[in-house]
């Protein structure tokens, strides 16, 4: 049993990498996820991947297949589409969805348009877009600072995120951070998903951002605990579906999601706070 | 494969083009070939006298190609065929029949001994023959001669150019087959080996002695598992190999780390069944065994 949970990772480094990996990502997109679910912005995270397009192939223009250059510009072109989208959604009738819709679509169209212009097939987001089996050095460092960015920034603004996450209008009135915050917030995304993506590939970098924050929302009432919970269940399915994809032999970042999948579906029917069978059985919550 | 819809296409490009080709005295010999080394080893037998298309052509993997109408057109319009046979073109047979060419199928592996595949390499859709009878530059030699009398036959009059081309071809492959035997005895005995996921090199490893291996349980065409990763880097280090070629898994980050885990060097592009083009590292047949072997020899000294 012990070797079961833990041979594998003191036996090989890429699984005791893949392990940091997942959890300092399951650190710092958890909260992301959370708020993002709450301001209904659950989708961005697959807008992005598309969005990151023209800076990934202007950066392959400039300097080839170099996934450094690749991934500077996919941030750049996500930062101005989050901001672009920010900057909209607060000063016009557009809500965030339908901004960051029209952005992602026109970054996506100029992407296509500059990876033509060079004349070549190749799927820049698919080499850009790595795995959590081959994380060096350098990879792992930048999600761990990028963890420890979130979660600082996160706690400079974290009450006027929360107000504007629930009473825009009261934060207007009372204050002028929230434009401050919303656009920090939404650098923060960004940063985690680029980063994401280059580590982990898309299917983990977003599905780890926006299940946990789902499951937490099954248990939770107030925002500490659901940042709190989404952490720990990103964490634990990270552990988990790593283990499940070396005994099993299924790919790494499917399994991780699938187990958090697992744990919602879980949630979605047992959970505290609106679980479906909660819901059809008042008298046990009444108990509770 | 080719669907019924395909066959028709096919006749109707037939029935227009053998009206169109007229048979011209001076006219070069046309010869189809049905991939690019098979090609070029067509060309140098043949010098001026031919003129050679391939079907399958540089850089472009046969086990994946489909045949197109024009393919067809190209069969019609050639007075020979020549196919490497050993189940490796297994949609030749159809595929002559349905253009309506007149010319029989010249197979250039014939009087080569064929090698069984190993059970986990991928299949060409047929029995478990190994095709790749041109990784050994010895079988290539006969490949020359098979090739020589197919075009002796087709085109009497050329017949003392042909043999003179083949028997100049034949020297240069000699003077390869030595140069491939002496690159292989400057590597160490026990440092003959590598893992590779191409499984198309077992003629190269009967005849030089250079050990192929499979990594075990690895499925390259879909994303590795953990499993995957952790076995090759076990079986690495407890057969202590030197070197990984492992060109199809995607990601060039998960060879890195394997090889950065396991202390085995990562090796460079190996070609195993197309020539690249003009550009490219193996626009020959020659410069292909070149190639690899240099790749071999820079990964496995030390």
């Amino acid at each position: 049993m012990y070797d079961w949970l833990f041979g594998p990772f003191i036996e090989f480094e890429f699984m005791r990498r893949a392990l940091a990996g997942t959890v300092a990502l399951a650190l710092g997109a958890g909260p992301i996820g959370v708020f993002l679910m709450l301001r209904r912005m659950s989708l961005v995270g697959d807008a992005m991947a598309h969005a990151i397009l023209p800076g990934a192939a202007i950066g392959f223009l400039v300097s080839g297949l170099s996934l450094f250059a690749m991934t500077a510009g996919g941030l750049i072109a996500g930062c101005v589409v989050a901001l672009l989208t920010g900057i909209v959604a607060r000063n016009t009738e557009l809500k965030e969805d339908a901004a960051l819709a029209t952005f992602y679509l026109l970054s996506l169209a100029l992407g296509v348009t500059i990876v033509s212009m060079k004349g070549t097939n190749i799927d820049l987001l698919h080499v850009l877009f790595g795995s959590v089996l081959a994380l060096d050095d350098q990879t792992l460092l930048l999600i761990a600072a990028n963890a420890t960015i979130t979660l600082v920034v996160l706690a400079l603004i974290y009450r006027p995120l929360v107000i504007e996450c629930v009473d825009p209008g009261f934060l207007r009135s009372v204050s002028g951070a929230g434009a401050p915050a919303h656009l920090a917030f939404l650098a923060l995304v960004v940063i985690n998903l680029v980063s994401g993506f280059h580590a982990l590939g898309t299917l983990l970098a977003v599905g780890i951002m926006m299940l946990p924050a789902a499951i937490g929302r099954f248990w939770a009432r107030d925002i500490t605990l659901m940042v709190v919970i989404s952490a720990v269940t990103g964490t634990f399915s990270g552990y988990v579906g790593l283990l499940i994809s070396y005994h099993a032999g299924v790919p790494s970042g499917p399994a991780i999601i699938l187990v958090a999948g697992v744990l919602y579906i879980l949630s979605l029917l047992f959970g505290h706070v609106g679980g479906l069978v909660r819901q059809m059985l008042p008298q046990r919550h009444l108990e509770a | 494969m080719i669907s019924r819809r395909h066959v028709i296409a096919l006749a109707a490009t037939i029935a227009f083009s053998s009206v169109s080709v007229p048979a011209l005295a001076q006219e070069k010999l046309r010869v189809l070939a049905t991939f690019s080394i098979l090609g070029d080893l067509v060309k140098n037998v043949g010098g001026d006298r031919v003129e050679v298309t391939t079907l399958v052509g540089p850089n472009s993997d046969a086990h994946v190609y489909s045949p197109s109408p024009a393919d067809a057109k190209k069969i019609a319009a050639a007075k020979v065929v020549i196919t490497n046979g050993l189940g490796f073109e297994g949609w030749m047979a159809r595929l002559v029949r349905a253009s309506g060419s007149k010319a029989a199928p010249v197979v250039a592996t014939k009087g080569i001994k064929p090698r069984k595949q190993a059970a986990h390499g991928h299949s060409h859709g047929h029995d478990d023959t190994d095709p790749h009878a041109w990784q050994s530059v010895a079988n290539v030699k006969i490949y020359v001669a098979n090739i020589r009398a197919a075009l002796i036959a087709a085109d009497p009059e050329g017949k003392a150019a042909y043999e003179a081309n083949a028997a100049a071809y034949t020297e240069k492959l000699d003077a390869l087959d030595k140069e491939v035997r002496e690159a292989v005895a400057g590597i160490p005995q026990d440092r003959r080996r590598i893992i590779t996921s191409h499984d198309a090199f077992g003629y190269f490893q009967a005849a030089y002695g250079i050990e192929f291996i499979a990594p075990q349980g690895v499925s390259t065409e879909s994303e590795a598992s953990a499993r995957d990763v952790g076995r090759i880097i076990t079986q690495i280090k407890r057969q202590k190999i030197p070197a990984v070629f492992l060109e199809n898994i995607s990601d060039p980050r998960l060879i890195q780390r394997i090889a950065a885990e396991s202390g085995a060097r990562v090796g460079g592009q190996l070609y195993s069944d197309a020539l690249t083009d003009e550009k490219g590292a193996a626009p020959t047949y020659i410069d292909l065994i070149r190639h690899n072997v240099k790749q071999l020899v820079s990964a496995l000294t030390s």
